[in-house]
C-alpha cells in the first residue's frame, strides 16, 4: 500500500516539477540557441540533452521523499507519523449469569526502547476492571481485559460495538482485534512512516557516518573499511592486467595462443565472477588471497579481451606502413600494435574495475570483517539499517568516483581515442 | 641502376568455396629510376595486388620483382608506401610521424630534426609540427603522409590512391605537390588512381589495366608531367591532345565496366 503511495508522489513530483521549471522558463526571456530553433525535437536524438534542473530537482525529490517517509528534520513536510503518548478505549465484559460491564483500557504508546511505567488504571463502577497497558510505536499489545473481571467472563463490545473472536474495531488512536481465546490485540495507529529499522531517517544515516568515520564500527574506522576494499580491488585488477594483456596480445598475434586460449577464455568469460565464490573460498580460503584471487579472476577475462580487441582492431595500412618504413617486427609491436591497443585497453580497465568493484563487495559480505561489504554485512545482522544504506551510498559513490577518475585518465593517456 | 623490373607476374586467390580470382596474369613492367608511373582500370582489376606485391606485402605465384638488381621478398624502407588514409599513427605528432623511419634505423635526433623541418617545410607543414595528426584536416594528413615516406629516402614511393579521400579543389593542390616532390627529389613513384585527370596529369607513362584476369591493356607515354611542373595544372588540362587521350581512356574503361556488368548478369 504505502509502496504504491511512494510511487504516486514520486510520479507526481516529477509530473509537478516538469510543469512549474517549465511555467518558470517561459516567463523568463527566451534563449535562441541553435536547439531552441530547431522544429523538429521530438525523435532527433541531438535535440535531448539532459536538463540539469531535472537533475537537481530529482536528487532534491529523492531526499524530499526519504525525509517525508521518515519524519526527518530536513524535510519541511511530513507523512503523518506514528500515534505516541497516551489513549483509552472502553470495553464491555459479560459474566456467566448474561449481567454487563463497562470498564476502560489506559494505554500509553512510547517509542521503541524506552523505558515507560504503565499507566493509571481508569475506576470502574461494575464487576468489570480496568486494565493497563504499553506499548511500542508501531508495534501491538495484547491486553486480556477479562482477566480481572472475574470467573467465566468475556468481552462482548469494544467502544461500544459487538466484536467477537477474528474480528477488528476502530478504536481512538488505534485499532482493537479480538483474538481467538478473547484477548484484545491493540495496534496504535501506525500512521504512513516507515520505522528506521525498515528505513532510517536522513539525519540517522549521516549521524551514523559521522559515528563511524570518527569513532568506527565494532573498532574499524570507515576509511579503514574503504581502504581494504580499494585494497584489493587495485591488487586484483593489477595481477589481472598484468598476465591478462600479455595474453591478450599472445591471442591477438598467435593463431596458436589464439587457437589455445580461445576455448577457456571464451568459456571462463560469461561465468560471473560471484559463481566462482564458493569454489575459490574451498581452494584458497575465506582470507586475503582468496578475495584477492576472486578478483583476479574477474579482471583477467575482461583484459583478455579487450587487449586481444585492440591488437584486432589495428588497421592493417598502419602495420604495413611501420613495415614499409623499415620498421622490425618488435618495433611494429612497440609503436604500433601497442599504442593502437591502449583505447581498448583503457575501456576494459573501466569495465573490470566496475566488475571489481561489484565483486568486492560481494566478497566482503561472505567473509571477513573489514571492507565495505563485510560492514554493512555485520550491520544488517543487528539490523542496524542506517549503517546499510550508508554503506551502499558510500558503495555508488566510489564506484562513480572510479569510473569518473579512469575516464579522466583516458582521456590525459590516449586523447587519440576514437579519432582515427 | 635502381631500376624497377616486374616479370611475368602473376596471383591467383584460392577462395575457401574452391575458386579462385586470377588477380593477376603475366603482368610485365619495367620502371627506370626516377619514372612516374600512373596506373588506370576498373575496380577490381588488381591494382592494389600489384602494388601490394611490389611493396612486398604479397608473395605472388609466380613470377619475381627486382629493385636494382635485387629479388623482392618482403617490405623494406626501400619501397615506400603511402596509403589512401588511416595509416599516419595517431599516438604520435606530425614530427614524429615524419621522423618514424629514421628512428627506427637508429638515427640520431639531430639528424632526424634537420630531414623533419626541411620536409614539412617542402609540404608547408612548418607550423604543424607539435600537433596531434587527428587536429589536421584530410588534405594535411596526406602531406604528412608524404613527407613521412620521403623522410626514409626511400628508392621507389608506392601510392595506393593517395588523394583518393580528398576533395576536389585539396585534390588539385595536393597533385601539383606530388609533381614538385617527384621532381625535386627524382623518385620513382607508382601511382594508383580513379582520376583520369590525376593519371594524365601525373603520369610520365600511364597504364590501363583490365580485369578477369587482371592484365595490362595499354600503355601511353605522356609529355604532361613534365610540362606541369611549377606550372598551372588547369592549363595543361585544356591542352586538346590532354582532352582527346582522357576521352579514348575513359570509353575504354567504361567499355570494360560495361563488359562486368553484363558478364555479371
Ligand atoms: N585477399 C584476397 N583474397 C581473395 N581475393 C582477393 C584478395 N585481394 C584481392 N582479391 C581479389 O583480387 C581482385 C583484384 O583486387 P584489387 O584489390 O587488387 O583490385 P583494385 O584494382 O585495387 O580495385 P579497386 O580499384 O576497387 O581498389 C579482386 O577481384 C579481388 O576480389
Ligand atoms: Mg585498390
Amino acid at each position: 500500500m504505502s509502496g504504491l503511495l511512494v510511487l504516486f508522489i514520486y510520479v507526481a513530483l516529477f509530473i509537478g516539477a516538469y510543469l512549474a521549471v517549465k511555467a518558470i522558463r517561459s516567463s523568463m526571456a527566451k534563449t535562441t540557441d541553435f536547439t531552441s530553433l530547431k522544429t523538429v525535437t521530438f525523435g532527433d536524438e541531438s535535440a535531448v540533452t539532459a536538463d540539469r534542473a531535472a537533475s537537481i530537482i530529482s536528487v532534491a525529490a529523492i531526499f524530499l521523499v526519504w525525509g517525508a517517509f521518515t519524519g526527518s528534520n530536513y524535510a519541511p513536510i511530513h507523512m503523518p507519523g506514528p500515534f505516541k503518548g497516551y489513549t483509552e478505549f472502553t470495553y464491555v465484559s459479560q459474566n456467566p449469569a448474561g449481567e454487563t460491564s463497562q470498564a476502560t483500557v489506559n494505554v500509553l504508546v512510547h517509542d521503541f526502547g524506552a523505558d515507560v511505567d504503565a499507566p493509571e488504571a481508569t475506576e470502574s463502577t461494575g464487576f468489570a476492571q480496568g486494565d493497563t497497558a504499553t506499548v511500542a510505536a508501531w508495534r501491538s499489545v495484547l491486553i486480556r481485559a477479562a482477566r480481572n473481571d472475574g470467573e467465566g467472563v468475556v468481552v462482548t463490545q469494544v467502544e461500544g460495538q459487538d466484536i467477537s473472536p477474528g474480528e477488528t474495531v476502530k478504536v481512538p488512536n488505534g485499532k482493537v482485534t479480538m483474538t481467538t481465546k478473547g484477548s484484545l490485540n491493540f495496534s496504535p495507529y501506525a500512521g504512513m512512516q516507515m520505522e528506521s529499522i525498515w528505513l532510517p531517517s536522513p539525519e540517522a544515516v549521516t549521524h551514523r557516518f559521522q559515528e563511524i568515520l570518527h569513532e568506527g564500527y565494532r573498532g574499524i574506522v570507515l576509511l579503514e573499511h574503504i581502504r581494504w576494499s580499494l585494497y584489493r580491488v587495485f591488487a586484483g585488477f593489477i595481477f589481472g592486467s598484468l598476465v591478462g594483456i600479455p595474453l591478450g596480445y599472445a591471442m591477438g598475434l598467435s593463431g596458436w595462443a589464439r587457437g589455445w586460449f580461445d576455448p577457456i577464455v571464451e568459456f571462463m568469460r560469461p561465468v560471473p565472477p560471484l559463481a566462482l565464490i564458493p569454489l575459490v573460498i574451498i581452494w584458497f580460503g575465506i582470507g586475503e588471497s582468496g578475495k584477492i584471487v576472486l578478483l583476479f579472476l574477474a579482471a583477467l577475462w575482461v583484459m583478455i579481451i579487450a587487449a586481444r580487441a585492440g591488437v584486432s582492431g589495428v588497421n592493417i595500412a598502419k602495420v604495413q606502413a611501420a613495415y614499409a618504413l623499415g620498421a622490425s617486427k618488435a618495433q611494429v609491436l612497440r609503436y604500433v600494435i601497442v599504442p593502437n591497443s591502449l583505447p581498448e585497453i583503457f575501456t576494459g580497465a573501466r569495465v573490470s574495475m566496475g566488475v571489481c568493484w561489484g565483486t568486492v563487495v560481494a566478497a566482503e559480505m561472505l567473509a571477513g570483517e573489514k571492507g565495505l561489504g563485510a560492514m554493512i554485512n555485520t550491520a544488517s545482522k543487528f539490523q542496524l539499517t542506517d549503517i546499510v544504506i550508508m554503506g551502499i551510498i558510500i558503495i555508488g559513490v566510489i564506484g562513480f568516483g572510479i569510473d569518473v577518475l579512469m575516464r579522466k585518465l583516458e582521456s590525459y593517456l590516449v586523447p587519440w581515442k576514437g579519432k582515427s | 641502376m635502381g631500376a624497377l623490373n616486374i616479370n611475368d607476374i602473376s596471383m591467383r586467390f584460392e577462395l575457401p568455396d574452391g575458386s579462385h580470382v586470377q588477380a593477376l596474369q603475366n603482368v610485365s613492367l619495367n620502371l627506370k629510376k626516377g619514372e612516374l608511373l600512373s596506373v588506370l582500370g576498373p575496380s577490381g582489376c588488381g591494382k592494389s595486388t600489384l602494388l601490394n606485391i611490389v611493396a612486398g606485402f604479397l608473395a605472388p605465384t609466380q613470377g619475381v620483382i627486382e629493385l636494382a638488381g635485387k629479388p623482392v621478398t618482403g617490405p623494406s624502407a626501400e619501397r615506400g608506401m603511402v596509403f589512401q588514409k588511416g595509416a599516419l599513427f595517431e599516438w604520435m605528432s606530425v614530427r614524429q610521424n615524419v621522423e618514424f623511419g629514421p628512428r627506427m634505423k637508429g638515427m640520431p635526433e639531430t639528424e632526424r630534426n634537420t630531414i623533419v623541418e626541411n620536409l614539412l617545410d617542402t609540404v608547408g607543414l612548418r607550423d604543424f609540427k607539435e600537433k596531434a595528426v587527428y587536429e589536421l584536416s584530410g588534405g594535411m594528413q596526406q602531406r604528412v603522409a608524404l613527407a613521412r615516406c620521403l623522410a626514409n629516402d626511400p628508392d621507389v614511393i608506392l601510392m595506393d590512391e593517395p588523394l583518393g579521400a580528398l576533395d576536389a579543389l585539396t585534390r588539385e593542390k595536393m597533385q601539383g605537390l606530388v609533381l614538385d616532390l617527384w621532381k625535386k627529389t627524382g623518385k620513382t613513384i607508382i601511382l594508383i588512381t580513379h582520376s583520369v585527370d590525376e593519371a594524365l596529369l601525373l603520369g610520365e607513362r600511364l597504364l590501363v589495366m583490365a580485369p578477369r584476369p587482371g592484365r595490362i591493356f595499354k600503355e601511353y607515354r605522356l609529355p604532361f608531367a613534365d610540362r606541369a611542373v611549377g606550372e598551372d595544372l588547369r592549363v595543361v588540362k585544356e591542352d586538346p591532345t590532354f582532352n582527346d587521350t582522357k576521352k579514348e581512356i575513359l570509353e575504354m574503361i567504361w567499355e570494360m565496366e560495361e563488359e562486368i556488368m553484363g558478364g555479371d548478369k
